[in-house]
């Protein structure tokens, strides 16, 4: 998944449209979901105190729709997204790396812009 | 659809499953990659180190797979203006929007989110519609 072709052959759905990435993200939730329901069992990960996990908030704001539709853009016009970047940069090539640059620019942007709370 | 690899992406995305499942079972984290990647650089020191291997681990597993299984090599050839303005916007958006594609999709869908089903739909749906302006009405 981090070949970005991949990612817009599911994208495209008006063009030869290949739904493989539908069972990665099926694979992986079907996976954690399955694990986590054994692990959280536990009082406390191996290495830690206690679990570290973020709300599971019912609050749908502006920043989430808002943030999920500027990622969706961004992620539509190349097809990377911040993991799918990280694991391509060893092939050495300059789009994976470029990427992951301007990555860290947007966020170094929200954190002077944004996040003023 | 002749280009679909169900097999390869089933166990891509069990291999994606039981990475976040060992980060939860270890270090009871969740493996959202654009949070790892801002707290590797804002959070306290002892907590960056798990972060920072987790990245390099990221960075090199392709690598690492290619050199077991090789995979055609994959050609880039998008302008360069075009890969800075959708790494700005992934950056921006994924901080605003609390989550990325594994934070969201994968971990917050595993943990029955309101907030990442949402999120997810959302910018499925907003990457579709780019792809399709981009490729369909811009004829790119």
């Amino acid at each position: 998944m981090s070949n970005p072709d991949k990612v817009l052959a599911f994208l495209d759905i008006a063009g030869n449209w290949d739904l493989s990435l539908i069972l990665v993200m099926f694979g992986a939730v079907m996976t954690l979901t399955t694990a986590q329901h054994f692990i959280l069992k536990r009082s406390k990960p191996v290495c830690d105190s206690h679990f570290h996990l973020p709300k599971t908030g019912n609050l749908i704001d502006y920043r989430l729709v808002l943030g999920a539709m500027i990622f969706g853009v961004g992620w539509g016009l190349v097809g990377f997204c911040p993991g799918s970047a990280l694991a391509a940069l060893s092939d050495g090539k300059r789009d994976p790396f470029i990427f992951t640059i301007a990555l860290g620019i947007g966020m170094m942007l929200f954190s002077r812009f944004h996040n003023k709370k | 659809m002749e280009n679909f690899t169900p097999y390869s992406a089933l166990i891509g995305g069990l291999l994606i499953g039981l990475s976040a499942a060992l980060l939860l079972f270890f270090n009871g984290r969740v493996a959202g990659i654009s949070g790892i990647i801002v707290d590797s650089f804002s959070a306290e020191i002892n907590n960056r180190y798990w972060r920072g291997f987790f990245l390099i681990g990221l960075m090199f597993s392709a690598a690492i797979i290619n050199t077991f299984f090789p995979v055609a090599e994959v050609t880039y050839s998008r302008p360069m203006l075009l890969v800075i303005v959708a790494g700005i916007f992934v950056g921006y958006g994924a901080r605003l929007g609390n989550g990325c594609t594994s934070g969201h999709a994968v971990c917050g869908l595993a943990r029955f989110s309101l907030r990442s089903a949402v999120a997810t739909l959302t910018f499925i749906s907003a990457a579709m519609l780019t792809t399709y302006i981009m490729r369909h009405v811009l004829g790119y």
